[in-house]
């Protein structure tokens, strides 16, 4: 069993578990919190699926399945649990799309997602690294170059 | 709805059904007519040569014409979207023919209207209808486009011609040699994509001894204001140029193609050789063009 993350169990929220060592302060800023939202984040636990694992809970906020969809990219295996009165009364596993629509902005300031109000379409090609293509300027991105 | 946006889009036997009518055509063994028929050419930056040659395609088949070329004095200088003016001439018209700085600009506005669209040129992304043009040049000289040993020389970073070229060539097992200065080398992602296909393909700054063994030689542009430093431009400048001494131990078969226009990256005495196919293949773009107005316009297929 692993040890129980020392971070108290939230009233009503989400909890993302299994992202990748390292990769929660990602997921944070893909989250933006809101003032209000308390936030809390482990970092390097140890774990029976990853090497290292990060844990993000939001209190006070139930993630919708878009922002579930936005995560994939950084954190392809996350669990993300909403909470109710401290019970978990919905799971999703995170798993990558084959197509981001309307998620992250077209790096390439050329595009013409950046000049006309469209949004943005990128397919995905399952690989390692993972690459995103944009469908309209079909330039080829790493995920890094979409969420940084 | 039929458009012609990417090349990325096409497979194989799409690729070659525009090869077999741009045949037909160019032999006179099929008549096509497009009276009736009003092709809107959207030119949001010029390009003469490439406006010129699809009103020819038009005009030849009997079709009609109306351009807007730069956007000046239009309800664009007023900040009409794209979206809308794509929208309204889709009214007026029965095919767009649209030319845009902006990467992805042919891919939305085919999203937008319904009649079909037609890339000719999208900033540095897709040219489709160069690329369609070079390969009926590679098929008519060579008579097929399988198996081929190309070499790209030039400017293999920015040339849009050349990754398009690259992408279309690869349904058909091609072998290919890059010719260029380091630093005007073919990207890297486009490397990426050929060995995904398990393309050949070999980098070299050797002109000289890439020219043997080519079938066809596709020569670009090195320009000045890609390099910084200017005295870098003249190291390279020189390197990189086609004249008979290259051409020395060519293959019989061997032709060489340039997008044009040409400054002196192939020498003029190459001109009267029968390697030279530059100009033929501008002529090409009026037929391969016909086929492909007459085929988005469904009167051909
Ligand atoms: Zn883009």
């Amino acid at each position: 069993m692993i040890k129980t993350l020392k971070v108290d169990a939230i009233k009503r929220g989400t909890v993302i578990d299994h992202i990748p060592g390292g990769m929660g302060l990602e997921v944070l800023a893909i989250l933006k919190p809101r003032p209000g939202e308390v936030v809390a984040l482990g970092m390097n636990l140890s774990s029976h699926v990853l090497a290292k694992k990060d844990i993000v809970k939001i209190e006070g906020r139930e993630l919708t399945q878009r922002e579930v969809s936005k995560i994939a990219l950084m954190a392809p295996n996350a669990n993300v649990n909403i909470v109710r009165d401290y019970d978990v009364i919905k799971k999703y596993t995170v798993s990558l799309p084959k197509v981001f629509s309307g998620v992250f902005k077209c790096p390439n300031p050329q595009c013409i997602t950046n000049a006309e109000v469209i949004k943005t379409v990128f397919t995905v090609f399952d690989g390692s690294p993972i690459r995103l293509q944009c469908t309209y300027c079909e330039r080829d991105y790493l995920s890094n170059e979409l969420y940084s | 709805m039929n458009h012609l946006i990417s090349m990325r889009d096409l497979n194989e036997k799409q690729i070659m059904a525009y090869m077999h009518l741009a045949e037909k055509i160019e032999n006179g063994k099929v008549s096509i007519n497009l009276q009736g028929k009003l092709m809107a050419a959207l030119f949001y930056e010029p390009s003469t040569r490439t406006r010129m040659s699809f009103e020819t395609a038009m005009k030849r088949l009997s079709g009609e014409v109306i351009s807007m070329v730069g956007t000046a004095g239009t309800s664009v200088q007023k900040g009409e979207t794209l979206a809308d003016t794509a929208k309204i001439m889709a009214r007026y018209t029965d095919v767009i023919v649209i030319r845009h700085p902006n990467e992805g600009a042919a891919r939305w506005v085919s999203e937008v209207v319904d009649v079909p669209v037609i890339n000719a040129g999208d900033g540095s992304n897709q040219h489709p209808t160069q690329s369609l043009l070079d390969l009926y040049s590679i098929m008519k000289t060579q008579g097929t486009l399988r198996d081929l040993n190309i070499t790209l020389v030039g400017d293999l970073k920015y040339g849009r011609t050349v990754h398009s070229l690259v992408q279309a060539m690869s349904p058909f097992n091609p072998t290919f040699t890059f010719v260029s200065p380091p630093s005007l080398a073919m990207p890297d992602d486009i490397l990426r994509e050929l060995s995904d296909k398990n393309i050949s393909f070999a980098n070299t700054e050797d002109l000289n001894s890439s020219a043997s063994s080519a079938d066809i030689m596709y020569v670009t542009r090195i320009q000045r204001e890609r390099f910084p430093d200017p005295e870098e431009y003249d190291k390279v400048k020189n390197l990189f140029i086609v004249n008979n001494s290259v051409l020395e131990n060519a293959k019989d078969n061997l032709k060489v193609l340039h997008p044009l226009p040409r400054v002196n990256e192939i020498a003029v005495e190459v001109d009267s050789t029968p390697y030279a196919y530059y100009f033929e293949q501008a002529e090409n773009g009026v037929i391969i063009r016909q086929a492909i107005l007459a085929k988005h316009l469904g009167v051909a297929e």
